[in-house]
């Protein structure tokens, strides 16, 4: 080293390099004060922002939903208080754990626990998922205190959905549940993500969503990082959802539903002079009320394996061969046609067309026969006879007139229109020309004919009434007035009084005559096929080769005020329907009598509708165990059914070159009728 | 001049240019602890003043050494808190965790704090030593290089980050003001920028790795690692021009701000005194340390030149990466802000610094004194 160090050179380097650290550190004190003018003057907007945001925390309320009202103000569907907790599944540490942890605090089963895993796993993460609702408060205090380790479980005080009669009002108002992914994707509001906040899924409570969800309110509340709530800052109250009114009587539906007990059918009501639909029942149904917090997979495999189908709205969505309750309305077209009523029919058991012999159900014969004898004994020759004189097309306008193929403007999700044939509509749909035992089909309502429940009740208004009556189910306050149907007095009363000796007269269902003084009821039985007699006589052996049981009724018969209609699933024959249309007439004009009807009946089938649906969800969750598959989304479901219930009644691929033979429809002897 | 030769000596020669500044900050940040622990004294305020009282009262008396003495042990003490630093890895092993105290009682000794001016006296002491002639050789290179090492690894096994830099900061500086060959340096600069990669893959601990990740994204990972930064620079920022005012900081007083009392704690001040706090309190720091290079550059001896540059330059790594990690320039590396987070270790250690600077500056007054 040429160069020589000294002590002194040292020190002149550390004075150089003194200053150089001195700079250093002078520069990033500099740095730093501008970074932090940067961050605290030119972004202080922005993170005000995200300090306010981080503070405060604002929680939507859900609104109350608005009731649903029956046609006297009682509550088919109310709110009721109660403690809840819902899980926000993105917020979750450990789902199963969580799941583990709040499923053994609120006592479920293995299923309800692989139900809720499938929920969260199902959902958008960001939405509330209903664990559980109508907690009782040691069980909502329990989950409450273990708040600090299971987080992104929220309980709170809330309403839920309640619906007072449960199945009884089932497939006509619906049910109510949390938004699925889906509706949120088509309806992206923050309401929707709100713990709590349920919404129409099927029935009244879908198609009136709007009006009956209500304005929700607001809370915002100061928060700290483990959402500990320090204040509320401010409080906006929810509005309440508009009520609905409906024109159904919400204790004739219920007694309806009940009365249907162990059968699988519908019963409607009309009031014939305004169009009220007053019972719109389909049983069996589900319970709405356990619906609400989704549908358990349990619940689900029980109602989708049951053959009768509950997830079905039976009133709207079943189909049926009207059988012989077709007959007065023919009769009505017999006599538009010119057809003399007085005129004679000889009937001997069966009536020879063509090459063809077309049987009576009274194998023995009617003997000379009437129009109204043609009705109130169901007599198959008169209107074999009379159909081949006027042909298919006035019986099928008429037919089309009384109300069935008709849609009807009401707030239903779907409704099924069903078939009238007549010669054009076979032409296009098989391609093959009318023959002359299609319209003998026909005119006893079997053959290619289908019609609903609905329809039914309302071509038994238009009978009654002879006015072009439209069911309503919204009770509106203004009395409508229908078009009369063209009809002369003279030949109403005529066919009033052959429906009215059905009942009352040496008619098939004398058993049907009201215990009520002074009230007559009117109606007309009808049994339908479902398969030939040799497969089945049609009221043993299995249950779905039985005939289904019709009967559609007005009352009081010289005054007509209610009709309807009464469908019972291979009920065996008419002989299923009747009784059930006389208990709930009965239960119009005297409820106690008609009360303790039904009270001895439910005796005999192990309680109500209720208590029967629950004891088989008992039993069928005890025998399932775990393995079973989930359910699907409520909307899912939804079009499941629809599209089941519409393959159901496609009707044949091939046109039906069978001649129909008609069964024993009812036996009047056997009935014990009096003349 | 009148009125300073008319004070009593004791008072004249009081070091009050930098008592007063540390007294001010200090009581400053016992108004944000104050706020810190929800507007309570305790537990972090009063703590907070009377380890600042006694760490005063201590740093006086220090200032009172004699500069043979303080040289002379240079070597025992470096050598005394390698063996603690030993001691502390033998007990957490035999403890079978990682440890990073002594319990010894009445107090919990960090030997590793107390390395930070200990590299600084020891590196100092050895350039003293060295002919003037020899400070471009190996020798003035690699002995140093090995006093830094060994402690730096005791402390990277703690494993303690954050104080393995500083103490290598500390003994860097003063081989630097030492003068060893500018080549040396901008050599190992160049080896530092392939050593980093290498260190980042084998020395750091996943969780640093994680936190160094986080600090060049911090909104990758917004609930975990880069919370902290991003709740930070939320507290700075909000606070704007004035703060929101004493006790009224959300971030803070809510809990989203983590750490608000110890490393975090100029996010938590910034919140309620806004760019006027902040500015106040780099104000200071700029004070305590323009003081500290003054005291270093009117030192007589080469000793006390390079001890009162590396103390100096010890409190500046503090101060310099704590802003920049609240302000999101740095990577979270848990190392306090001196007189202002709560902590006796640090309070001792910046303490000690001061003291030592208070010492060289009674050197400084003597020389001149006796050179008169």
């Amino acid at each position: 080293m040429d160069r020589k160090l000294t002590s002194n050179t040292l020190k002149q380097t550390f004075e150089r390099r003194s200053f150089v650290v001195g700079s250093i550190q002078g520069g990033i004190g500099l740095l730093l004060a501008a970074r932090m003018g940067y961050i605290a003057v030119a972004e202080n907007e922005k993170y005000e922002m995200e300090a306010e945001s981080n503070r405060v925390n604002l929680t939507l309320i859900p609104p109350r939903r608005g009731w649903i009202l029956d046609r006297n103000g009682s509550p088919l569907a109310s709110n009721r208080a109660d403690f809840r907790v819902d899980i926000i599944p993105e917020r979750l540490e450990d789902p199963d754990a969580t799941v583990e942890v709040l499923g053994n605090l609120l006592g479920f089963s293995e299923p309800e626990k692989a139900d809720l895993r499938d929920r969260l796993e199902n959902s958008a993460g960001f939405a509330a998922v209903p664990v559980a609702n109508g907690l009782d408060y040691e069980k909502f205090a329990a989950v409450s205190v273990r708040i600090p380790e299971l987080p992104g479980v929220i309980p709170q005080r809330g309403y839920s959905r309640f619906y007072p009669t449960g199945p009884s009002v089932g497939h006509l108002i619906g049910y109510v549940g949390a938004p699925s992914r889906e509706e949120y994707e088509e309806d992206p509001q923050p309401l929707l993500l709100t713990p709590g906040f349920k919404l129409g899924k099927d029935g009244i409570e879908k198609q009136f969503e709007q009006r009956l969800r209500g304005e929700p309110g607001a809370r915002r509340v100061e928060v700290t990082a483990s959402g500990r709530i320090v204040r509320d800052l401010e409080t906006r109250d929810d509005v309440q959802g508009d009520p609905v009114q409906l024109t159904i009587d919400g204790p004739l539906q219920d007694y309806a539903a009940r009365r249907i007990g162990l059968e699988s059918g519908s019963v409607v009501v009309m009031d014939c002079l305004t169009g009220d639909l007053l019972c719109m029942a389909s049983m069996p149904s589900f319970d709405p009320n356990s619906f609400s917090d989704g549908i358990g997979r349990v619940e689900y495999s029980m109602l989708s394996e049951s053959e009768r189908v509950p997830l079905r709205n039976k009133v709207l969505q079943g189909l049926y061969p009207p059988g012989s309750t077709v007959k007065p309305t023919v009769g009505m077209a017999l006599l538009a046609a010119g057809v003399d009523p007085d005129e004679t029919v000889y009937c001997g058991g069966g009536l020879q067309v063509g090459n063809r012999r077309f049987g009576c159900w009274n194998r023995s014969g009617h003997g000379p026969v009437d129009l109204a004898k043609g009705i109130y004994q169901s007599c198959d020759v008169y209107f074999y006879a009379m159909a081949q004189r006027t042909g298919m097309w006035p019986i099928a306008e008429t037919c089309r007139r009384y109300g069935m193929q008709e849609q009807f403007d009401l707030p239903v999700v779907s409704q099924f229109y069903g078939t009238v044939p007549d010669p054009d509509w076979k032409m296009e749909k098989y391609g093959r020309e009318w023959q002359a035992f299609d319209t003998v089909n026909a005119t006893i309502g079997q053959g290619y004919m289908l019609a609903s429940p609905l329809q039914l009740a309302v071509m038994a208004s238009r009978l009654a009434t002879s006015n072009q009556v439209m069911p309503r189910l919204l009770l509106d306050g203004q009395a409508p007035s229908f078009q009369p149907m063209g009809v002369s007095a003279e030949y109403k009363a005529y066919i009033r009084q052959a429906m009215s000796d059905v009942v009352n007269g040496p008619g098939t269902a004398g058993r049907a005559r009201l215990p009520v003084d002074d009230v007559l009821m009117a109606g007309k039985t009808g049994t339908a096929q479902v398969v030939g007699l040799n497969l089945s006589d049609g009221r043993s052996g299995p249950w779905r080769f039985r005939d289904h049981g019709l009967f559609i009724f007005f009352a009081p018969y010289d005054n007509p005020r209610y009709a309807g209609a009464v469908v019972i699933e291979h009920g065996g024959g008419s002989g299923a329907a009747y009784p059930v249309a006389r208990d709930v007439m009965t239960f119009l004009f005297d409820p106690q009598k008609g009360l303790d009807a039904l009270h001895a009946l439910e005796r005999q089938w192990g309680g109500t509708a209720q208590q029967r649906l629950d004891a088989q969800y008992a039993a069928y969750a005890a025998a399932a165990g775990v393995d079973l598959p989930p359910a699907p989304p409520p909307v899912t479901l939804a079009e499941q059914v629809d599209a089941e219930a519409r393959a159901a009644y496609e009707g044949p691929q091939q046109a039906d070159d069978r001649v129909f033979t008609p069964r024993d429809e009812a036996n009047p002897r056997a009935e014990g009728t009096t003349t | 001049m009148r009125g300073e030769i008319a004070l009593p000596r004791p008072i004249a020669e009081f070091p009050w240019r930098v008592v007063i500044p540390l007294t001010l900050l200090v009581a400053f940040g016992a108004a944000v602890l104050h706020s810190a622990a929800g507007g309570s004294f305790s537990p972090y305020a009063d703590s907070h003043l009377l380890r600042f009282g006694v760490f005063l009262v201590m740093a006086l008396v220090m200032s009172y050494f004699p500069e043979d003495w303080v040289r002379m042990i240079a070597i025992p003490g470096y050598v005394a808190v390698l063996l603690l630093l030993i001691a502390v890895e033998a007990v957490g092993q035999l403890g079978g965790g990682s440890q990073r105290w002594l319990e010894l009682g009445f107090m919990r000794l960090q030997p590793s704090e107390l390395m930070k001016p200990g590299i600084v006296l020891i590196v100092a002491a050895f350039f003293h030593s060295l002919p003037a002639a020899m400070i471009g050789s190996w020798r003035a290179l690699l002995v140093p290089l090995g006093l830094i090492a060994m402690p730096m690894g005791l402390v990277l096994l703690q494993p303690d980050l954050g104080t393995s830099l500083a103490i290598g900061f500390g003994g860097i500086v003063v081989m630097f003001l030492a003068g060893i060959p500018q080549k040396w340096f901008i050599g190992g600069g160049v080896a530092a920028v392939f050593a980093i990669p290498l260190a980042y893959f084998f020395v750091l601990q996943p969780y640093q790795q994680q936190r160094v990740l986080t600090f060049l994204d911090p909104a990758s990972d917004p609930q975990g690692s880069g919370y902290h930064i991003i709740q930070s620079k939320i507290a700075i920022g909000s606070g704007g021009l004035f703060g929101k005012g004493f006790g009224e900081g959300s971030q803070s007083q809510l809990n989203y701000l983590p750490e608000p009392h110890t490393d975090f704690v100029f996010a938590t001040m910034s919140e309620e005194w806004g760019l006027i706090g902040g500015l106040f309190v780099l104000l200071v720091f700029g004070i305590v340390l323009r003081w500290g290079l003054i005291v270093a550059r009117e030192a007589k001896t080469r000793f006390a030149r390079l001890l009162a540059g590396g103390l100096t330059a010890t409190m500046f790594f503090y101060v310099a990466v704590n802003l920049m990690m609240v302000m999101g320039l740095a990577p979270v590396v848990g190392i306090p802000l001196p007189f202002m987070s709560h902590g006796g270790s640090s309070m001792m250690t910046n303490m000690i610094c001061v003291g030592g600077l208070m010492m060289v500056e009674r050197w400084n007054r003597r020389a001149t004194a006796s050179g008169l």
